[in-house]
């Protein structure tokens, strides 16, 4: 297994008829950042609260730090910090009370004010935590997953719900932990946030992995039909090749032999939403 | 940390948390004090004719004590831990190497001060505003049976978390539940004025027989020994409650 710090073989977990993980398998590597990238539904949260020992599995292999989550003891959780998908924080205590209060959980905790400098609420100390923004919220909401010095952190759907600064705000925080040297569980529903945080993404639908990989190579998008569009006489025309520069070679080549424009001539490859849409489309519905 | 200083710590921020909180304060610490404020002022001149006749006010004291004792442990409980679960602060705090029975401790221990601060405010505003004795000699005593009720107490209020689906339910089952036996075990309408029906209906519920043993314990009239068959009844409520709430309790949130 080398040094995986999470590696999951077949994990399967049914609520009643329901099987929302069926059969997933996957590594993370100590010090990457990792996104479990997969629509509402998909089984995200059921597995990282499987990882987190909140959850009983119906079946496979889960190990965490070397350790079966589900009998993570104390030793076990000074190790990991999580944040959770939806908590709210005490509203009456300030940014450093929430921070001392977790921190008297750990051994041995970051010092307080290190931590509210790193998820960067240093002018908002002392502010009450229903005085916060929805990002600053998220951001204390890390630090407080920060403050006993974790090797390992889940970040289940940070940003889901925020406005496009919020989210920003959140992203950086969440980029200064990889040079923290800390390994990064996420799962998001964002596509964008994958590509932007993740050095790995894996994706799942209905419960099954559909796709893996770094987000450059994923869903195997360098041999997926690439799209030739142009407008002749009015008349849009969308063609998709496999092998766009023969096709182009020729179109252009009759183009000029005949004088004509083409006009809008455009060739695009699919982004990362098109890969992960088709290889989702199913899922959504469910 | 060994658990004393655990707890010592969860401690210090509940407290934090609940002074700085209007809606603890008021219905903990200002309602109660209202409560007797307006029934002294109001009745203030009456004698009520249980135990030989005594004034009013002297009945009003211990009546509204046990009242805050309910409020400061049962219903500031079931409250907080209901808000905290739906928030999903209990379920965060679990996810930290603290053991579980710390985060429900530190509560209590919130519960079993603000109880005591209430007796000792209620009894000073009964000495200076309304010439109610303070029962110095019966501190001990006072003391007992104000614990066994705190705890039992406590201990119905965590139980009733169960029962409770969301943060906008917790107010209305609450005060469901406290409100008319408050006024059906006494507490705000001497029980000289109630049907015996009504009392042996009150008799069944542990508000009524703390009262009782509160009473006795605090009026200086009434003999003032410990009043150990009603004190068992309020206690076995209380075990009871704490078997519910070690089997039913959640720590993770109900709503979604």
């Amino acid at each position: 297994m080398g040094d995986a710090v999470i590696s999951i073989r077949g994990l399967r977990k049914s609520y009643g008829e329901f099987e929302a993980v069926r059969g997933i398998d996957l590594e993370v590597q100590a010090g990457e950042v990792f996104a479990f990238l997969g629509p509402n539904g998909a089984g995200k949260t059921t597995t990282v609260e499987i990882l987190e020992g909140y959850r009983k599995r119906s079946g496979g292999e889960v190990e965490v730090l070397g350790v079966d989550p589900e009998h993570g003891d104390r030793a076990w959780r000074e190790r990991i910090g999580i944040v959770l998908q939806s908590c709210r924080l005490d509203p009456y205590l300030t940014v450093r009370d929430s921070l001392g209060l977790y921190a008297g959980y750990y051994r041995a905790p970051r010092p307080v004010d290190e931590v509210i400098e790193l998820v960067g609420l240093a002018g908002k100390a002392d502010v009450r935590a229903s005085k916060l923004s929805g990002g600053q919220q998220r951001r204390l909401d890390v630090g407080m997953a920060l403050i006993g010095d974790p090797e390992l952190l889940f970040l289940d759907e940070p940003t889901t719900g925020f406005d496009p600064s919020a989210r920003r705000q959140a992203w950086e925080t969440i980029a200064g932990l990889r040079d923290l040297g800390k390994t990064v569980f996420l799962t998001t529903h964002y596509m964008d946030e994958a590509q932007r945080l993740a050095d790995r993404v894996t994706i799942i639908s209905r419960g099954q992995v559909v796709a893996s990989g770094t987000p450059d190579d994923l869903g195997d998008r360098e041999s997926l039909p690439t799209t030739i569009s142009y407008r002749l006489g009015g008349e849009e025309v969308s063609v998709e090749t496999t092998t766009p520069v023969a096709d182009l070679h020729r179109l252009t080549e009759r183009a000029i032999a005949q004088g004509l424009e083409l006009e809008g001539l455009e060739v695009t490859r699919p982004n990362l939403e098109d890969v992960y849409l088709s290889l989702t489309a199913d899922g959504e519905e469910a | 940390m060994n658990g004393l200083a655990l707890f010592a710590h969860q401690f210090r921020y509940d407290q934090k948390a609940f002074w700085r909180n209007p809606a603890s304060v008021f219905f903990t610490v200002m309602f109660p004090v209202i409560l007797l404020l307006i029934f002294a002022t109001v009745f203030g001149r009456q004698t009520v004719n249980v135990r030989g006749g005594i004034k009013t006010t002297a009945y009003y004291v211990p009546a509204i004590i046990t009242l805050a004792v309910i409020s400061a442990t049962m219903q500031s409980l079931a409250m907080s831990l209901v808000i905290a679960r739906e928030d999903g602060r209990l379920k965060r705090g679990r996810g930290t190497p603290m053991p579980a029975w710390v985060f429900i401790a530190g509560r209590i221990g919130n519960s079993a001060v603000v109880a005591l601060l209430m007796l000792a405010l209620m009894a000073a505003i009964g000495r200076l505003l309304y010439g109610v004795a303070i029962p110095w000699s019966q501190l001990p005593q006072i003391v007992v049976t104000l614990l066994i009720g705190a705890a039992s107490f406590c201990c119905l209020g965590i139980a009733l978390t169960a029962a409770i689906p969301s943060q906008d339910a917790a107010a209305p089952i609450v005060n469901a539940l406290l409100l008319p036996l408050y006024f059906l075990s006494g507490v705000f309408i001497p029980d000289d004025q109630l049907p015996s029906g009504v009392i042996h209906f009150a008799d069944l519920f542990p508000i009524r027989h703390f009262f009782e043993a509160f009473f006795d314990v605090y009026d200086p009239g009434s003999g003032g020994g410990l009043q150990w068959d009603n004190l068992a009844i309020v206690a076995i409520w209380g075990v009871a409650g704490l078997l519910l709430a070690i089997r039913f309790f959640r720590w993770t949130p109900r709503g979604g």
